[in-house]
């Protein structure tokens, strides 16, 4: 069996690529497309550290076959960043210290984008479920909840 | 000092290496490549306990794609009869955990590791290694281990003149325990187990490695020391400290488990075997396996009080799980039970057992919370028995300046009074609590640590700094640098770039470990910022024709030291960089210093809790942690620590678990049966920092990572006690054991 | 190279051809939550996977005029949630498919998948029991629909043959009165496999309870339908005593193990505590309070 040749769009680009049928869309976005944002803690959906969204939807990465994602939109941690301007997620991460070792940080911001995008008004415990699949071991969760309700909050007031 | 004149020292500022992570660019252990580079696997021993008789990797290595075959023949041999120590190590275990050598000794102990074009190949080489193993009876918790006919792992280790798993022991006594107890109102003995968890890294260990014909050697790992990982796997390859490189990767968490080596010489082994750049990365399962947790344990605590609150003697003895190599954390055990406490009489005594089990690596305060948790559950029935509250009697007993303490040291000027204090004056303690609600506290301490460290600041030719330490960044300390060395030369800490250098790079630098780095490293770029100020001073002296003794350096700018002086305009540090050439060249200083005067932490943590009486549930619903935290260089990333350390300790008192199935393997190597607390499960964590500035720093800094995982074992434990009434002596408090606990209970009634 | 295929046929002919021809080596990728997880432990090594989400019928979710709903196998949680109507109907199904995994598992994870993996654990099984849905199935000679209760056999195995596909599930109409709940016992509050998992759909009229079904998940090898706590709940008014009777049904009926995730005593303790939490809140919905 050779290769399949995969199309797709990701963080806005086109892009292709030869995978084997098994690897994942994770494997494939670390070790062949050089986008390592995106982290490995895991492999079986339990840490969010490689959490994306495909046609908008968040999934874990290391869950998803790569062959899946043909004519797909991905978006990654990449491409959460508008060139030199940071979201404001990761502004507010980066003020708040929400981060500690970093690890998790990608997927945490993955995540919490598509919260805000979906809500943009949540409350604490909202946050809280919604980041349930997300392990940070550094931070107990504070900073990081208070810093994505301060977020929302301030993308609110600006809208 | 932090008052309200620094500018940057007590700052909330950004990250230096904030954007980077932010942004998914911050390079982990996993996150490079080489050209040529190809994947190295590790094959782990199927049996819990089995001698080794041979191993045939001839298969393997004829399989199209294995570059390289490797086994403990590989890896430098240290015999057992003679201690080969590296820091806290000693070499012996060291080459035997990586690698084992004449048995395996737990489930998952590397046998052979495998080097090929693929990961896929890698996996299949492993599966022809063929291993003759003859299985050995095992064991795995300490009761069975100390049994007079345990299995024996090491015949070599004795105890009381005949083979035996315990390893080691070590006591501190003060006074004589037997008088104070005879002058006790009260006396409770309890006795205690815990059980063994996992750091919990999110980061698995990985590192890669490039080995090039000459010898010379780049390791590229995620680690807490460059240098421990340079000499490491220079005492595990025979390859001299001078020719290899290792370079920090941003680590992805460690909490003392990243404090040893892994995967690092089996790779430089591997990379000089087939001559390609060898990378390694652990799966979670391996993580989970084969990595170190800390021990798990069985103690008795026993105190006695008077009426009046004044504990007069008390006695602890732990036994820790140390896995198939001795070395568990007993020192830490013993030797911070009782330390929080001014108390005449103390006897502490401590067991390391072998088992087969992974070796144990350090985490977080080693061994400090299971000292703490017994000692301050006990504490917690004495206060009861003679009708005080229990901070009061923390208070009354509380360590101080002066006080000696039973591990040896008389404390110099210490904050753990000021925790208690704080607690008692804290509004938690007044919210009311509802049904199946309780509060409960407890407090801890940890040793802190100084030794080596290096730093280097130069001034760039366009009046910039760049400082270079040899300490990864774990939390956020490259931020409290940048924070020093701007409130030092008096400039905007944007100004200030800070790095971790490799080991080619800047000077020998102990661990990231013992809450050491911004002590350590503050100490020494302080000293360095200030031969810089003292060279800037030189330069405008010069400039200006005068005596350096003239000059004061102020707000970022060099100025005559009054009017005697003489009137000149102030000079820039950008000026003084664009005229360094005519004054002397290059401005920047060195500093490598063995730092001490590290002093102890403490900690008093208030936790309130919800029973689900049906379910057994426990539910963290309030947490505020009060801590000593000498001068807060950095403040959110002192209560990050705190929130952490706390955020740790609830998963370990609540759900952590290693559990061993009827074969001797770990049952739940992953993330969904090792139940770390995830976002939903925990409230806000408030903090309530204390600054006792410590008087041997030049910024007051006292270490703050660990003990912030020492008091919430117990807090928790008596919280749950106030809410229902049981008090319990084994943790996890997981649902299944506070359910038989209600129901017990019940049919008792 | 690779000795697996990747298919991702558009039609359910292509698919149970595929799957069928591939005689026992094909596994069928839903969310692939389960499936690449046992992939990556060496659990199972296909020697074709069947991607059927480009098959419209299995991930489409349609309602009927006569309140009939019927949700295609592979349909995602989140897809499932963004239907306006179906979670007014069957919230207790509903929830029980969202409790599975973390918000990114939601995104993936299916009825279909979570059925088909066989775990006794599965949370969204206990609740589709209780709302007497039916799953159909196509194979090589066609069509047939099976009790979702009927399709679970032992931990890992299901009735289905081997050479057929999950299609849909089909939730029958129901009385105005009528709710369902599902609620699951875990030690922490995401993330975890249910140690015990209870489904309950009631209808009630006039205040009596006359219609009643009872899943019960993780306390024996297979998902069970608690007939007895039915037995207890329909004609009685709900009160205190039959509540009780119907968690003695369910207790009575448990057959656990003791493993990592829970004991036997507090497996079967905990299944009367869900049941009753469980009737109370389908008894809210149900009248609408």
């Amino acid at each position: 069996m050779s290769k399949l040749h995969i199309s797709t769009i990701i963080n806005g680009e086109p892009e292709e690529f030869l995978c084997e049928p098994e690897e994942t869309m994770l494997d494939v976005l670390r070790d062949r497309l050089s986008l390592t944002g995106s982290k490995e803690g895991c492999g079986s959906g339990d840490c969010g550290a490689c959490s994306i969204t495909v046609d908008g939807s968040l999934i874990c990465s290391c869950l998803m076959l790569a062959a899946e994602s043909e004519g797909k939109k991905i978006e990654t941690i990449e491409g959460m960043s508008d060139g030199e301007t940071l979201h404001p997620l990761q502004q507010k991460f980066l003020e708040e210290a929400a981060l500690q070792c970093g690890i998790c940080t990608p997927g945490m911001l993955v995540a919490a984008k598509a919260l805000l995008d979906e809500n943009p008004d949540p409350t604490e415990t909202e946050v809280r479920f919604w980041l349930a699949g997300n392990l940070c071991r550094c931070t107990g969760y504070d900073k990081i909840v208070r810093a994505v309700l301060d977020t929302a909050q301030e993308i609110r007031e600006i809208k | 000092m932090n008052d309200a004149n620094n500018k940057w020292i007590g700052k909330r500022t950004i990250r230096p290496d904030g954007a980077d992570k932010v942004t998914g660019q911050a390079t982990f252990g996993a996150d490079t490549t080489m050209p040529g580079m190809i994947w190295g696997k590790v094959l782990r021993s199927p049996h819990a306990h089995a001698n080794i008789r041979s191993i045939d990797t001839s298969k393997a290595e004829s399989l199209p794609g294995v570059k390289a075959v490797i086994t403990s023949v590989d890896v430098t041999n240290y015999p057992l009869d003679k201690p080969v120590i590296l820091g806290i190590q000693d070499m012996r275990w060291m080459t035997r955990n990586v690698m084992a050598r004449e048995k395996a000794l737990f489930h998952g102990h590397p046998v052979a590791a495998v080097a090929a074009t693929s990961q896929k190949i890698a996996d299949q080489a492993c599966k022809l290694i063929e291993v003759d193993y003859e299985v050995l009876p095992w064991v795995v918790e300490i009761d069975d281990a100390i049994k007079s006919d345990a299995p024996i792992l090491h015949e070599f280790i004795e105890f009381e003149g005949k083979p035996s798993n315990i390893a080691g022991t070590l006591e501190h006594k003060k006074g004589d325990v037997q008088t104070g107890f005879e002058e006790a109102d009260v006396i409770v003995e309890r006795s205690f187990t815990t059980r063994p968890v996992h750091q919990g890294y999110i980061e698995p260990h990985a590192c890669l490695v490039s080995v090039s014909a000459d010898g010379r050697t780049t390791i590229w790992s995620s680690s807490q020391g460059q240098f421990m990982v340079r000499a490491m796997t220079s005492m595990l390859t025979d390859i001299p400290q001078s020719s290899i490189r290792a370079i920090p990767a941003e680590i992805g968490g460690g909490f003392g488990g990243k404090t040893i080596v892994y995967l690092e010489p089996l790779a430089t082994i591997l990379s000089k075997k087939s001559g390609r750049p060898v990378k390694m990365v652990m799966s979670r399962e391996e993580v989970m396996r084969a990595s170190g947790p800390t021990s798990g344990s069985k103690s008795t605590v026993k105190m006695g009080i008077k009426k009046d609150g004044s504990i007069v003697a008390a006695q602890g003895t732990y036994y820790l799980q140390a896995g198939g190599l001795p070395g568990s954390p007993i020192r830490g055990a013993v030797g911070c039970a009782f330390a929080p406490y001014d108390i005449p009489n103390v006897h502490a005594l401590g067991y390391d057992v072998v088992s087969n089990r992974s070796k144990v690596a350090a985490y977080r305060a080693p061994g400090a919370p299971i000292g703490a948790f017994a000692v301050e559950c006990v504490i917690d029935e004495v206060s009861e028995a003679i009708g005080m509250d229990p901070l009061e009697v923390r208070l009354k007993n509380a360590a101080k300046e002066g006080t000696k303490a039973a591990h040896g040291p008389v404390y110099p000027r210490i904050g753990y009074y000021e925790t208690v204090e704080a607690a008692l004056s804290h509004p938690h303690r007044e919210i009311p609590l509802g049904k199946l609600q309780g509060r409960g506290v407890a407090s801890g301490f940890w040793f802190n640590a100084g030794g080596e460290s290096s730093s280097q600041v130069n001034i760039t030719e366009d009046g910039n700094v760049v400082v270079t330490t040899g300490h990864p960044d774990i939390g956020g300390s490259r931020a409290s640098i940048a924070n020093i060395t701007a409130e030092l030369l008096g400039i905007d800490y944007k100004r200030v770039s800070v790095l971790i250098g490799d080991t080619a790079t800047i000077g020998y630098s102990n661990l990231t470990g013992g809450s050491r780095v911004l002590f350590a490293s503050g100490m020494a770029v302080t000293d360095s910022t200030e031969k810089v100020i003292v060279s800037l001073k030189e330069r405008a002296a010069k400039i200006w024709d005068i005596d350096p003794e003239a000059v004061d350096w102020e707000d970022g700018y060099a100025r005559p030291a009054g009017a005697n002086a003489g009137m000149f305009d102030p000079l820039s540090l950008e000026e003084l960089a664009e005229r360094a050439t005519e004054t002397g060249g290059p401005i920047g200083a060195g500093s490598q210093l063995n730092t001490a005067g590290a002093e102890g932490g403490f900690a008093t943590h208030m936790c309130d809790v919800e029973v689900d009486v049906e379910l057994g549930i426990v539910r963290i619903i309030r947490y505020t942690s009060f801590q000593d935290v000498g001068l807060a260089v950095h403040p959110s990333y002192v209560e990050g620590q705190m929130q952490g350390g706390a955020a740790q300790g609830i998963g370990w008192a609540l759900n952590e678990e290693y559990i061993y199935d009827s074969e001797g393997k770990v049952d739940n190597p992953g993330f969904l049966d090792y139940r770390m607390p995830v976002c939903s499960d925990l409230p806000m964590l408030d903090t309530v920092m204390i600054e006792v500035p410590n008087p041997k720093h030049p910024q007051g800094v006292r270490g703050v990572g660990e003990v912030p995982l020492v008091p919430p074992l117990a807090a928790i434990r008596n919280a749950i006690y106030d809410a229902l009434g049981i008090r319990f002596y084994g943790l996890p408090m997981s649902p299944p054991v506070v359910l038989e606990a209600l129901e017990q209970r019940e049919a008792a009634e | 190279m690779s000795d697996i295929q990747y298919l991702a046929p558009t039609t359910l002919d292509e698919a149970v051809s595929a799957y069928s021809g591939a005689k026992g080596s094909a596994h069928i990728l839903a969310g692939g939550t389960d499936l690449l997880v046992q992939m990556r432990s060496g659990m199972v090594n296909p020697g074709l996977i069947v991607d059927i989400k480009k098959i419209e019928e299995i991930t489409s979710v349609k309602e009927t005029e006569d309140g009939v709903f019927v949700v295609g196998a592979s349909v995602s949680g989140m897809e499932l949630a963004n239907n306006s109507n179906f979670g007014k109907t069957w919230p207790g199904v509903l929830e029980a498919l969202n409790l599975i995994g973390s918000t990114q598992i939601q995104g993936r994870a299916s009825l279909g998948g979570n059925l088909c993996n066989g775990s006794p654990a599965g949370d969204s099984v206990p609740a589709l029991i209780a709302a007497e849905a039916l799953l159909t199935v196509q194979g090589p000679n066609g069509r047939r629909e099976i009790p979702v209760k009927e399709v679970p056999v032992s931990p890992g195995k299901t009735s289905l043959a081997d050479n057929e596909i999950a299609v849909s599930f089909s939730f029958p109409s129901r009385p105005a009165g009528s709710a369902d709940a599902y609620l699951r016992m875990i030690p922490r509050t995401e993330m975890d496999i249910a140690v015990v998992g209870c489904g309950v759909s009631l209808t009630i009229e006039e205040n009596t309870c006359t219609r009643a079904c009872v899943g019960l998940g993780a306390v024996a090898p297979k998902v069970l339908e608690v007939e007895g706590a039915a037995e207890a709940l329909i004609g009685s008014q709900l009160d205190e005593d039959t509540i009780e009777n119907a968690a003695e049904a369910c207790r009575a009926c448990c057959n656990p193990i003791d493993d990592k995730r829970g004991t036997i005593y507090y497996r079967t303790k905990v299944s009367g505590v869900l049941l009753k939490r469980a009737v109370a809140i389908a008894a809210k919905r149900a009248k609408g309070v």
